[in-house]
């Protein structure tokens, strides 16, 4: 699930429903960015295939099936989950203000953000897992930290690309008010550009999380050629239930899972929600503010207050700090010089790149390259097609429910609760009855890759509903529009937008699916169908770097000539024609 | 009042690179302001009376010229120096006494000396019982007052107010005038001078001393009135009304046409006017009581429009050719007088006549696009070429206003979907009886 894609239509209520990596242009910077972009993968590609050569186990508690394991397996995972986001977090602050402060930075920042978050997570976790397991020899450290790492290319990229939005479009009034009263930069930071974009940001980190739990279940029990981490967690309780084909501790773990995302629905989500909610700008908010009973409680709780106002003037202190002394802004003149320079050292770090990625990728032929886009064009017709069957048959319902306030209120939070839990927790289900009446893994493999993101299509589908103006559907009512008509008239072209983005989304998500739901086990029995994910994920069990780093390289081609030649126009295209102004 | 000015404003310039030549937004600006002094800076939208105000501010760098401020010369924002905006500009987040406090507690203000200033200034400026408020629980007035107490609470010399009152309905803008006069002349708010930027014409007199009238393109000063009439002003006596009525006639003298180097015609820069606006107008002035000639501050009054709304009307009319606008004063031409009487087939004759003949890009549009084999071209051709000469905004801006005139005039048509401008299909006209869809 590529992260950006995952990101719902939540920032509509900014006025701003585009996706924000649509937005980008291409350029000669996007040659660039896909230039260094597989120069890194290829960097990481041969620091991993040199640490291969001593293969050896790590020494940790086996797994255990026990049932008394599991909440402590699930706490191991949260965690991870709560590590990777710190750390996105400061990679958003870092990066995001960068693009969004430097132009020069802003010019290759967007296109190799884009370019990374098309690259599939579990495509190159095989790789990580290696540099983190030698980076800490003999420690547990290093495959925690590729787990983490996994999950933090799997939700940094859309918050990143929101806070930069949010920094490029905080109103020009307030920016000249912070200015004027004479705030630092640092200030500016804390109390301007920080809070305006809490709501994009905390929305965007949720969707985040919700998206992490799939890869970390995936991440967890990750076998690279001889290499098996059995990190503690679901993840792994998951891998090694398959194993042992016991199906009962599948549904445990599956029990497990669904409570803590409850837990973290109520203890973390909500009150998140229903703080950021105060940073929202201008006085008409949402028919209701989003409330939390957790958040009320730490409000009204006295002990808890003091603990809170002492946060509060620690977190004051450091944010009004001064900085250099008088360093007052000053307009800047915008200086040419050094332009060279820049271009210069940009392109031959970019050309270096390309030449390093090619010379590792020349270890496969022309012909294995063939098959790999042969392979990818399968897989294209399978994400294809299920995108489009999932629009089919959610779209519809999405509309009936969203043009009900009641139903919607009802739904919505089902609904994201739906889309966090990580579907390759459901896949053993699929893969028993598959083995068990012997179907064919090309044809029912498939839906496995929607499974999980498919609740984007339809979370989408009813926001776009309850955004239709009442206006317009009382009067289609008092013209007496009807049936099909009024499907063609009014409620379609009323949630177009909003249906591209859940499509958008989900698409993006199936592609990083496919990688785990083309190739599946039950016991010892494989069941590969055709496909780049299954190409991927077979070459990973073989430990074959160079064909992971092919297949890795053709998918995120595939994703990213499809996002611009084919969803970035027709995107535009809808919002133009469809968009209620 | 004979020793060094507050502020002193030196043949201050801005301009932005374009890539044929540059846009100039001010060109040549002199200013004095001296402690007592309340400086009002007229001028309609585009006359850059903004930019002068933010470059005064230290939030933009002046291309060439000097600004000095109490004796220091400004290159950023200054010690001394506050401002009041448009929109309010509070932080949404933050309670009224935290948005006031701000300011003092960014410069490293003990919290309790912040809290302290932050009261009395809250105290001052009438908000008292709203300090733990947010700004968007509070009205319009209410939360311009939070921007008058966060301004004052640095103790500045000097205030600068952006078009402080315009965001407000009538009533509550005239209360926040008197207001702050009130305190102004009781010498309560320990500020120096105020530099108001407004397009309000009564509003300057009824609170300046002196009056600077902006002309636009480039943005330079036009003429200065001294208002010495004593305070409180009565706005009906007609002392005030004959300063008003001054101060209209050397907003709307009529200019000498730019003539600048190198600048096509089609580039003149066209503000969004729609063809309904412009009828009405012809049609009043037409008609009983005036009979085709009109004075203009009569005719916003009986409309109930500000000069910023109906000047903009008065001089696309006399861009077309339908009237001529001077000193305060329109007077309908020819055309004019027929459209008003014609029916709408008619009217739209008339108005294509006159758009080809006076409006150069009109006439372009029509020329390239009968050049073009299939008589199309892309809306962003001509973005482009008006993007050589004018901001991105207003070549923009220009762009739909000529499409929006030539589609009444059924000259050429637009389509939104493939951004293409195309001439008039005889087959796809609409009949003659459903042309009367051009609302607003």
């Amino acid at each position: 699930m590529s992260p950006r894609r995952r990101k719902v239509r939540r920032d509509s209520e900014r006025g701003d429903p585009i996706p924000l990596a649509l937005r980008i242009g291409v350029n000669r910077f996007d040659v660039l960015a896909a230039a260094l972009a597989l120069g890194a993968l290829a960097l990481v590609v041969a620091a991993g295939q040199q640490m291969r050569a001593p293969l050896a186990t790590l020494e940790t508690a086996p797994i255990s099936l026990d049932i008394g394991y599991l909440p402590g397996y699930a706490l191991r995972t949260t965690i991870r989950m709560f590590a990777a986001l710190a750390a996105s977090l400061v990679f958003t602050f870092a990066i995001g203000t960068l693009a969004a402060r430097n132009a020069r930075a802003r010019s290759i920042l967007l296109p190799l953000l884009d370019v990374l978050q098309s690259v599939p997570v579990l495509g190159y976790l095989s790789f990580t897992v290696v540099v983190f397991l030698r980076l800490f020899p003999g420690s547990v450290l290093g495959a925690e930290f590729a787990a983490i790492f996994a999950i933090f290319t799997s939700q940094v990229w859309n918050m990143t690309f929101s806070f930069y939005q949010s920094l490029r479009t905080v109103p020009g009034e307030l920016r000249d008010a912070a200015r004027s009263m004479r705030l630092s930069a640092w200030q500016r930071f804390w109390h301007l550009d920080v809070p305006f974009a809490m709501p994009g940001l905390v929305w965007n980190a949720m969707v985040s999380m919700s998206g992490g739990w799939f890869f970390v279940v995936a991440s967890e029990a990750i076998a690279v050629g001889a290499w098996t981490i059995p990190l503690p967690g679901i993840g792994s309780y998951v891998a090694l239930a398959i194993a042992k084909r016991d199906l009962a501790a599948i549904g445990w773990a599956l029990a497990t899972m669904i409570v803590v995302i409850a837990l973290y629905d109520v203890l973390v989500f909500r009150p998140l929600v229903a703080w950021s909610d105060q940073f929202r700008m201008g006085a008409a908010r949402g028919a209701e503010p989003p409330h939390s009973l957790v958040l009320s409680l730490w409000r009204r709780t006295a002990a808890l207050r003091t603990l809170d106002a002492a946060v509060r003037r620690g977190l004051r202190k450091a944010t009004l700090w001064r900085g250099r002394a008088g360093t007052v802004p000053r307009p800047r003149v915008r200086a040419s010089a050094g332009t060279l320079v820049y271009w210069s050292a940009l392109t031959a770090l970019a050309a270096g790149a390309a030449a390093y990625a090619w010379r590792f990728l020349a270890a496969t032929d022309a012909r294995e390259w063939l098959h790999v886009f042969v392979l990818g064009c399968i897989t294209l017709a399978r994400v294809v097609v299920l995108t489009l069957v999932a629009s089919l048959v959610w779209v519809p319902i999405g509309v009936m429910i969203g043009l009900s306030p009641r139903w919607t209120a009802r739904t919505q939070p089902f609904v994201q609760f739906l889309a966090a839990i990580p579907a390759n927790l459901l896949f053993p289900l699929a893969v028993f009855a598959i083995v068990r009446f012997g179907l064919d893994p090309d044809i029912w493999l498939s839906p496995l890759i929607v499974l999980g993101a498919q609740w984007y299509i339809l979370f989408n589908a009813i926001a776009g509903a309850s955004a239709i103006p009442e206006d317009l559907v009382e009067i289609a009512r008092s013209l007496r529009v009807r049936g099909f008509l009024r499907w063609r008239t009014v409620l379609l072209p009323g949630v177009a937008p909003y249906a591209i983005t859940g499509a958008l989304t989900a698409w993006g998500g199936a592609w990083n699916a496919t990688i785990v739901a083309e190739m599946v086990h039950w016991g010892d029995r494989r069941l590969v169908a055709h496909g780049l994910g299954a190409y991927i994920a077979v070459q990973t069990e073989a430990g074959d770097f160079a064909r992971i780093a092919l297949g890795v390289a053709m998918m995120a081609a595939f994703v990213v000539a499809f996002n611009r030649l084919l969803w970035r126009p027709l995107y535009d295209a809808v919002e133009r024609r469809f968009r209620l102004a | 009042m004979t020793n060094e000015p507050l502020l002193r404003v030196i043949r201050l310039c801005k301009h932005f690179p374009k890539a044929a030549g540059e846009v100039r937004v001010l060109e040549g600006i002199d200013l004095d302001v001296r402690a007592g002094e309340i400086v009002g800076i007229l001028g309609r939208s585009g006359s850059g009376k903004s930019t002068l105000l933010r470059a005064i501010a230290g939030l933009v760098a002046p291309s060439s010229g000097r600004i000095v401020f109490a004796g220091r010369e400004v290159d950023g924002p200054p010690a001394g120096v506050s401002m009041v905006f448009q929109g309010f500009a509070l932080f949404p987040w933050l309670t009224v006494l935290e948005n006031v406090s701000l300011g003092t507690r960014a410069l490293g203000a003990e919290p309790e000396s912040a809290h302290r200033k932050a009261l009395a200034a809250i105290d001052l400026i009438g908000l008292d019982g709203f300090e733990g408020a947010y700004p968007r629980e509070l009205s319009g007035g209410m939360q311009q007052r939070v921007g008058f107490a966060r301004a004052l609470v640095v103790e500045p010399k000097l205030l600068l107010m952006d078009e402080p009152f315009s965001a407000l309905d009538v009533l509550t803008a005239e209360t926040l005038r008197t207001d702050f006069l009130d305190l102004w002349n009781e010498r309560r708010l320990g500020i120096e001078a105020v530099i108001l930027v407004t397009h309000n014409i009564e509003e300057a007199v009824f609170l300046c001393d002196r009056v600077v009238v902006l002309r636009p393109n480039p943005g330079r000063i036009g003429a200065e009135v001294r208002i010495s009439l004593p305070h409180p002003r009565d706005r009906l006596s007609a002392s005030f009304r004959q300063v008003v009525e001054e101060v209209y006639a050397l907003l709307t003298e009529r200019e000498p046409a730019p003539a600048r180097a190198g600048e096509p015609a089609i580039a003149r820069h066209l503000r969004r006017v729609s063809v309904n606006a412009m009828a009405g107008l012809l049609e009043t002035v037409a008609a009983p009581p005036y009979d085709g000639a009109a004075d203009l501050p009569v005719v916003a009054h009986s409309l109930q429009l500000e000069l910023d709304e109906l000047l903009p009307v008065a001089e696309a009319l006399q861009l077309l050719g339908f009237a001529e606008v001077a000193h305060a004063d329109v007077m309908l031409a020819a055309a004019g007088r027929e459209y008003a009487l014609a029916d709408t087939q008619r009217r739209k004759q008339i108005f294509a006549a006159c758009a080809l003949r006076n409006v150069a890009l009109v006439a372009h549009i029509r020329d390239v696009l009968r050049a073009r084999p299939n008589g199309r071209a892309p809306r962003v051709r001509f973005e482009t070429e008006l993007e050589d000469h004018l901001t991105e905004q207003y070549a923009r801006e220009t762009l739909d206003v000529a499409i929006e005139w030539g589609r009444y005039a059924e000259l050429y048509e637009y389509d939104d979907v493939a951004r293409e401008l195309l001439l008039e299909q005889p087959e796809t006209a609409p009949p003659p009886t459903a042309t009367l869809a051009h609302d607003e």
